[in-house]
């Protein structure tokens, strides 16, 4: 079992610390093998930036991603960079008020941003993707992620944290319902 | 997290931070440096973890002003440390020959960049590992270590200490940017489960003819008094006699620097770590270190799922090199394969010891060598048999 992760936008989304930390529910709370990669562009804030973790249940011996079964997606130009890379059959998840997906394509959405934002601080929307990906994926417990974001973050920034990540998850079980009744109507 | 020396438990952690760690853990309480991506990590953690163990960090001038500060830290009793990249590796040569000379332990990372120059400063390499050797000029010898892992960064950075302690040599953590850069997850022992080789001090009290470079023992090693103790210790780059004095002649010249190199040699044993894989059977004997020796695991267990006898010698030390295990190994193997993101150094090493074909897997660097590469050249021996050794291969 060895699964590829990218997650990607731009600058100040938080990704590489999305990643950090599904990286670190891998490694440390599952006791699975997980490696964490980043790459980003010169800027502090407003350049591309991807975080790139593999899960393997055996050691891992190439570290990099090379063509994701899953995508986290961003920003407009981390979609165009890497939607041609996924898997035939990935998981695609995009923020969907700044990704506008091919007409033939079928990804999962989430209004990541907004929902930080209704949060008090868009800048939870990487935790908020997160609880979305952990509930959509099944590749990670819930608990695992929650465990690493108290372990990982100053202790004053874990509950708006653990509330952006819950969001994100029960957002994707009321779209589970919403899907699962669509076909009907 | 604050005061706390070692951080036992288990971590995600960043390649350099755990280096840093790992110098921490080691008892290093010195660091004078000048970031250079991509070992700037290492500098930047210890800016904050020195201050909270009672440590000091200073962020000198230039690389040269940084490994003489480490030496004379070290001179004066501390464990220290430096960490750079090439073109900072390059500017420390010059006193590494004088820590050598003046049998001052210090640590050297160097996180290895795509070079020569300035080169590809986010990007990896491999390229420094022949200068980690023969980088100062004249006779002397080192050790150096290549991790492949986080995991590695601290261990064998503990080691480096340990090493540079016991036999009074630098000692080089030849890391490489991937292995720098990756975050995986890291396991920190209890704090007494820490190994801890001492440095052999004097067994004489101050003042009573101690001769800081008078050889005592069949390891070669001379007790060290530090700067401030009381005991009269008189460091110089020129060839010193006994007592650490100056003296120009041809025979303490000869007896100094042979007994540097002998030094090494002769306690090679206690410095040389390598790894086996699949090695038993191996017709087929991949060489490699560092982060491409990740690569190399990986084309090793799909060469055997093929059912080709290939199997994997990781150097872990690439100094001094395991000159025993690889003659071992010439006794079963048909063809030897070098794997190294560098356009040939450690393969030189290799020819030394081997009268079997020599086949290279090479990249100048700027991206870690993926499997793929590896498995070919594994393969083309294989099916073609040894005539096909001795060949390069450029895995770009």
């Amino acid at each position: 079992m060895r699964k590829e992760i990218r997650i990607a936008g731009f600058g100040g989304q938080g990704v590489v610390l999305a990643g950090y930390i599904l990286g670190k529910a891998f490694a440390v709370y599952e006791g699975l093998e997980a490696v964490m990669t980043q790459s980003y562009g010169p800027e502090a804030r407003g350049g591309s930036s991807s975080s790139n973790v593999v899960v393997s249940d055996e050691p891992i011996d190439y570290p990099f991603v090379l063509e994701p079964d899953v995508l986290i997606l961003l920003s407009q130009e981390a979609y165009t960079r890497f939607r041609p890379t996924a898997k035939p059959d990935a998981l695609i998840i995009i923020e969907e008020d700044l990704v506008q997906p091919w007409p033939e394509d079928r990804p999962l959405r989430i209004p990541a941003t907004r929902l930080a934002e209704e949060l008090g601080r868009r800048i939870v929307a990487n935790m908020v993707i997160l609880g979305f990906f952990t509930a959509v994926s099944g590749l990670v417990k819930r608990e695992s992620v929650e465990k690493a974001i108290e372990t990982t973050l100053a202790p004053r920034l874990v509950p708006l944290n653990r509330r952006a990540f819950a969001t994100g998850y029960e957002y994707a079980q009321s779209l589970a319902v919403a899907s699962y009744r669509s076909p009907s109507a | 997290m604050k005061g706390r020396g070692v951080l036992t438990g288990v971590h995600f952690m960043h390649g350099d931070h755990a280096c840093a760690e790992g110098a921490i853990a080691a008892g290093c309480r010195f660091f004078a440096g000048y970031p250079i991506t991509p070992s700037t990590e290492i500098a930047e953690r210890l800016a904050q973890r020195l201050p909270e163990v009672g440590g000091v960090f200073i962020q000198m001038e230039d690389e040269i002003a940084s490994i003489v500060a480490v030496i004379g830290a070290s001179a004066a009793g501390a464990r220290a440390m430096t960490a750079t990249s090439g073109p900072g590796f390059s500017l420390m040569m010059e006193s590494i020959g004088l820590a050598a000379m003046m049998e001052i332990p210090c640590v050297i990372v160097d996180v290895q960049r795509g070079s020569p120059s300035t080169g590809l400063p986010t990007l990896p390499g491999q390229a420094d590992v022949m200068q980690a050797r023969w980088g100062s000029h004249g006779d002397y010898e080192i050790a150096a270590y290549a991790p492949w892992s986080p995991q590695e960064m601290f261990d064998l950075t503990i080691l480096a200490f340990n090493v540079a302690d016991r036999f009074r040599i630098p000692v080089m953590v030849m890391a490489d940017e991937v292995v720098g850069h990756m975050v995986e997850r890291v396991v920190i022992p209890p704090e007494d489960q820490i190994p801890r080789w001492e440095r052999k001090r004097p067994r004489y009290p101050a003042g009573d003819g101690f001769r800081p470079f008078a050889i005592e023992d069949e390891d070669l090693v001379p007790p060290m008094a530090h700067a401030g103790e009381g005991y009269r210790v008189h460091f110089t780059g020129l060839t010193h006699d006994e007592r650490g004095y100056p003296d120009m002649s041809a025979e303490t010249h000869h007896r100094l620097v042979s007994r540097l190199v002998e030094k090494v040699r002769r306690n090679a044993s206690q410095m040389i770590r390598y790894d086996a894989y699949a090695l038993d059977d191996a017709k087929i004997v991949v060489i490699s270190y560092g982060c491409t020796a990740r690569s190399a695991r990986r084309a090793v267990a799909d060469a055997r799922r093929m059912g080709i006898p290939a199997g994997l010698l990781r150097l872990i030390s690439l100094w001094p090199f395991p000159a025993d295990v690889v003659r071992e190994l010439a006794r079963q193997a048909e063809v030897f394969i070098v794997a190294e993101m560098n356009l040939g150094q450690m393969i030189c090493e290799v020819e030394r010891y081997v009268s079997q074909p020599v086949k290279g897997v090479f990249h100048a660097g700027g991206a870690m060598i993926p499997p793929d590469p590896i498995l070919q050249a594994i393969r083309e021996v294989a099916f073609h048999g040894s005539r096909a050794g001795g060949g390069k291969t450029s895995a770009g």
